[in-house]
């Protein structure tokens, strides 16, 4: 039955968030609950030579203050500290572990007090003397360091000298400067003492099991001595994956004072927390002129730090898009003294998918073709690298779709050739992809006789809907109404899950919640056809299924019993089902998700100012779980791919090795006034073998292509080409 | 935040009593700028006597047919006041140019006057910064000054003045009445904020004792061709890189009187009285406009990140002074720059 999956069902957590019922980490109480406050490193690199806290410690309400010098043990081998998501290589990072300062805004004490404001005032009296040593920040200054790291994908022919022959050309740097999450709810835990050496941890997270493992390795506790809980997470995108220093902090001080603690980050503070590393795209295209591809090598040299080696996909994506008989793949490091770069949204291809789809565009100039037939003339069928078949790839449907929705045909390619009235008028696009993964999950399913089912599992939802389509296909695989199914996420005690991400959790919580619902559709069957005179005793359970509440006869000759009956009859209160969902390993396709992205800009050029007046976003992403959620997903992303165009920039002082626009008042990201019409279309993609319900997931597709459509229409409407984003008034001005 | 002692002002001359006597005091009204720079250890006030209570709200005329603006009114309720509206559309829109709808409703007259620099390093305690910390330095000089001044600079202080309210009181000829220990005076707007020089700790020419009570303007309005021109990095909610506040008086196309004052430029609203002279008795046309601009930028200079400011300044103030001479202001609601 499908009542519910595929429908725009509303989210059954929008009346508690709308009404303030739901809590997050920074909101639950304790008896006695301090709270701790943190003081920052104000250099990039050196040791702490002397670290006074008699002062603060004066302060009136000050309980403690922890310092590496003052603070319970914690582990000293670098496995203790690598949690699911850590970077393979390095030493992660570890709070007031010892006197080094590694980067700027490192945590280097905990002011612990009655309550925040004494924490926060008291932190103003812990007085630091720093031995300064020499240290680097600057990417561009320090890109003749950069050290190659795997190789993402293997090299194919001979780029290089394929590049050299090539009768058209085009090769370029394509700058994407840092960016940092700025999710609305600030990183904050409230760690729980029990009384006798446990924990309960609430904790803003991407996913608790993670975090409960973490702490349970850095802290030498057993499993259940530390529990962390995470019912709702007010925005990641990412920065939540790996635990971050407030949770080991908070930790750390209710063990060492033996009662309840709360640490919350300000927004200033949150900017020493990972980010998306700035990095520097070099791409060069070799075409023939009819518009087909000899060679396509990308570099990215990208920003990390010197205690650990972060680095995602970048270049590889155009295997997935692109024929091409040679193709060089590199992504290069430069160790610099900040702290490590994290995953943040589309990690990889918003930046290197960015950078190859403006290449695309200038060789679409160069090859004086229409930038979407370039596209199609070089389409690729099969991702190169593996040389396999996609389980689906309906991207010709996606550029056809958004073309057509947005009027491409209508598009004069000369630049500057389109106005309405004083601005002129830009029309780019762009291509879009993104990786369609799945992971194990397990689902506890526990009906009870009034036909209500609860479903719980360790999975968080960051905001992405995830209650909801839980909610969903349990109804429509249970025969319930969504009403009579309550969901239960994010603790580390329920069933296993991991960290919420990289757009795998739809797929992968969906079919865990099929998995467990079939087993306890096989239970009622069996408990049905045992009834006397059951009007389903002949049948074979595997046509039995359950609709409306019945349990019923799947061939429509209206036999069945109610789910309530069989219970009672059964003398069952509850029937509980726990079961671990694994996709089977299938490494005969590859699995994408894919988007066309067109978008118009018009722009006063006197002024240089940019509005992008229109964005068609069409995505190819498997089944659509709930059109509803889907598309505040991509809208999300689309409104987040105007801001990597246009606004989004952390800003450094590298004599300081200091972030100077720490806040969201100057760290700019779009305001309603610079968002206008966005079209979104699910172009529909049947895949019968991805996984049984079709699902690819949503949560990065709908940035990915964004910001490259838009510089691309900057270029139709000015002919001027900006390489290096955000492409602010003043690069339009130059 | 540093610990401090809280007091309500009973009247002004409370206000003014309880200022002499802590040196550390400050005023609080909407508590917009003051708090934020509490929070970042910029300010650490003593005390905070709290003047939102004060009978400062009213918006009166005045004899000669100007308006009295009290020192507490709320921006938002200044730029929608009907007499504002119909009047002094130039204030209302500068004042609707700013901040957030939020952030306007909490924010009085005097304290937007008296809000202080946004330069990053005046933030960031952990930096030089003359202005904060005189003596030390300027960190902008030689480091991130994209948002900073291109007019009137010191080598000491780069900084601008973050106001949009101010810029439009500078062009209408706006007073400011002040009330202090020695008794009250009234001084014009275009004095009352001051360029850095070797004191950059100062940014206005307020005595340490004393209160803004109201400020005045006069009755002409210049109602029909005005027009506040805000130029920034997102079309809302941030700071100027350049605003221009223009106001004609027009007979036929002939300039009779015009104002023109820059925002974003400098450490005051940046008024020229030879650019406003130039432009009196000539035809209103861009070329007309741009000579007044170069007038007006005279001196001008650039940083290592600002100099695209000159440039834009320049076009700015044509493009506001022919929105201004075609009746069709600038519109702070609209998702579009006319
Ligand atoms: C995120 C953000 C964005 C903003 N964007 C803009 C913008 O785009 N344009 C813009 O113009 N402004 C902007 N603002 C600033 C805003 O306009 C000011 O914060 C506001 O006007 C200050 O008024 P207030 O009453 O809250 O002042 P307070 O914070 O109460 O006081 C500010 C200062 O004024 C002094 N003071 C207050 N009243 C008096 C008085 N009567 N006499 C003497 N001294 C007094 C106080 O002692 C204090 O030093 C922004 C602010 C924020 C936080
Ligand atoms: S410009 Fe002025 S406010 Fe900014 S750092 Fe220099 S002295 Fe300080």
């Amino acid at each position: 039955m499908n009542a519910y999956v595929g429908t725009s069902t509303s989210r059954v957590d929008g009346r508690a968030k709308v009404t303030g019922a739901a809590k997050y980490a920074g909101e639950f109480a304790a008896d006695g609950l301090l709270h701790g406050f943190v003081v920052e490193a104000t250099i990039a690199r050196g040791r702490i030579a002397r670290l006074d806290t008699s002062e603060a410690l004066r302060v009136k309400g000050v309980v403690d203050v922890l310092t590496h010098a003052h603070r319970p043990p914690l582990a000293d081998k670098d496995e203790a500290w690598k949690d699911e998501v850590a970077p393979e290589k390095g030493s992660p990072f570890r709070p007031l572990y010892d006197e080094r300062i590694k980067f700027n805004g490192q945590p280097i004490a905990l002011v612990v007090a009655e309550d925040w404001e004494t924490a926060k005032f008291a932190a103003t009296r812990v007085h630091v003397e720093y031995e300064q040593e020499g240290f680097a920040t600057d990417l561009e200054s320090e890109r003749d360091k950069a050290e190659k790291v795997d190789q993402p994908h293997k090299p194919r022919g001979d780029a290089a000298g394929a590049l050299t022959r090539a009768p058209v050309r085009h090769e370029a740097d394509y700058v994407l400067p840092t960016e940092h999450h700025n999710p609305m709810e600030l990183f904050a835990t409230t760690a729980v003492w029990d009384g006798s050496g446990g924990l309960t941890v609430y904790d803003k997270t991407q996913g608790v099991q993670n975090v409960q493992k973490f702490l349970c390795s850095v802290f030498g506790k057993k499993p259940d001595e530390i529990r962390v809980i995470s019912p709702y997470v007010g925005g990641a995108f990412g920065s939540g994956l790996r635990p971050q220093h407030q949770v080991v902090l908070a930790t750390l001080a209710a063990l060492a004072l033996k009662r309840s603690v709360r640490v919350v980050l300000t927004r200033q503070q949150m900017y020493s927390l990972g980010y998306r590393p700035m990095t520097i795209e070099r791409v060069a295209l070799g075409a023939k002129p009819d518009g087909t591809l000899d060679a396509i090598a990308h570099e990215a040299i990208a920003v990390t730090s010197r205690y650990e080696d972060f680095s995602r996909n970048d270049t590889g994506w155009a295997e997935q898009l692109y024929k091409s008989p040679n193709s060089n793949f590199s992504h290069k490091l430069v160790d610099l003294d900040v702290s490590t770069p994290c995953d943040m949204r589309a990690p990889g291809a918003a930046t290197g998918v960015c950078a190859l789809e403006c290449a695309m565009d200038e060789l679409a100039v160069a090859l004086k073709l229409d930038p979407v037939d370039l596209r199609l003339r070089c389409y690729s069928d099969r991702d190169q690298s593996e040389d396999l078949p996609y389980t689906s790839k309906q991207l010709r449907e996606c550029y056809a779709r958004g073309a057509e929705a947005f009027g491409w045909s209508r598009r004069n390619p000369a630049p500057r050739s389109m106005r309405d009235g004083k601005e002129l008028v830009g029309w780019g696009m762009a291509t879009g992809v993104w990786e369609a993964l799945q992971m194990p999950v397990a689902v506890r399913i526990v009906l009870t006789a009034n036909g209500h089912a609860e479903i719980s599992c360790a999975a968080s939802d960051i905001g992405t809907g995830t209650y909801t389509i839980v909610a969903q296909v349990a109804a429509d695989a249970l025969g319930l109404p969504i009403d009579n199914i309550s969901v239960r996420l994010a603790d580390s005690t329920l069933p296993q899950a991991p960290v919420e991400g990289g757009s795998w959790m739809a797929a992968s919580s969906a079919h865990a919640v099929l998995r467990a619902a079939e087993e306890i559709r096989e239970e009622l069957a069996r408990l049905a056809k045992a009834m006397p005179a059951s009007p389903l005793a002949d049948l074979d359970a595997a046509n039995i299924t359950l609709t409306d509440g019945m349990i019923a006869s799947s061939d429509g000759r209206g036999a069945a019993v109610s789910i309530a009956d069989v219970m009672r009859h059964s003398k069952l209160e509850r029937i509980e089902r726990e079961k671990l969902n694994q996709f089977a390993e299938d490494k005969s396709h590859a699995r994408n998700t894919h988007s066309a992205v067109f978008a118009e800009v018009k722009i006063d050029e006197e002024l240089g100012i940019i509005r992008v007046t229109r964005i068609v976003n069409a995505v190819a992403a498997g089944r659509i779980l709930n059109t509803k959620t889907g598309r505040s997903q991509i809208m999300g992303g689309v409104v987040w791919g105007i801001g990597m165009a246009l606004h989004e920039e952390t800003v450094m002082d590298h004599r300081f090795g200091r972030i100077m626009n720490a806040n969201i008042a100057e760290y700019h990201i779009p305001v309603n006034a610079d968002v206008h019409d966005i079209d979104l279309i699910f172009v529909d993609e049947p895949d019968d073998r991805i996984n049984r319900l079709g699902i690819k997931g949503l949560g990065e597709i709908g940035i990915v292509g964004v910001p490259a459509a838009i510089a691309n229409a900057v270029y139709h409407a000015t002919g001027k080409r900006i390489r290096r984003f955000p492409i602010t008034l003043d690069k339009l001005l130059e | 935040m540093n610990n401090f002692q809280y007091s309500r002002a009973s009247d002004v001359a409370d206000a003014i009593r309880l200022l002499a006597a802590d040196p550390g005091a400050k005023l609080i009204a909407g508590g917009t700028n003051l708090i934020d720079l509490m929070k970042e250890n910029v300010e650490r006030p003593s005390r905070l006597i709290d003047i939102s209570r004060l009978p400062l709200r009213d918006i009166e005329e005045t004899a000669d047919g100007g308006l009295r603006v009290g020192a507490l009114v709320p921006n938002s309720d200044l730029a929608y006041h009907p007499l504002i509206e119909q009047r002094y559309p130039l204030l209302a829109s500068a004042i609707l140019a700013g901040a957030s709808a939020q952030l306007r409703n909490m924010a009085s007259v005097g304290g937007n006057l008296m809000q202080r620099t946004r330069c990053a390093y005046f933030y960031d305690t952990a930096t030089p910064c003359n202005k904060r910390s005189p003596g030390t330095g300027c960190s902008a000089i030689d480091g991130l000054n994209r948002n900073h001044a291109i007019l009137g600079t010191s080598t000491s202080c780069i900084a601008t003045n973050p106001s949009d309210m101010s810029v439009a009181l500078a062009a209408l000829g706006a007073l400011v009445h002040i009330a202090g220990p020695s008794g009250q005076r009234t001084i014009a707007l275009t004095d009352f904020h001051r360029l850095p020089e070797d004191k950059p700790h100062l940014d206005t020419n307020l005595g340490s004792g004393e209160i803004i009570t109201a400020i005045e303007l006069p009755p002409h309005g210049f109602a029909r061709n005005y027009s506040y021109l805000k130029i920034r990095d997102r079309l809302s909610y941030a700071f100027a890189l350049v605003s221009v506040a223009a106001a004609l008086e027009l007979e036929g196309n002939a300039i009779v009187e015009a104002r023109l004052a820059l925002g974003g430029v400098a450490h005051k609203p940046w008024r020229s009285l030879e650019a406003e002279a130039a432009l009196r008795g000539q035809a209103a046309t861009p070329d007309h406009f741009g000579r007044a601009a170069d007038l007006l930028l005279q001196g001008a200079t650039a940083r290592s990140h600002n100099g695209f400011k000159i440039e834009l300044a320049r076009r700015a103030v044509v493009r506001a002074l022919m929105q201004a001479a075609s009746a069709t202001p600038q519109s702070q609601a609209h998702k579009k720059i006319a």
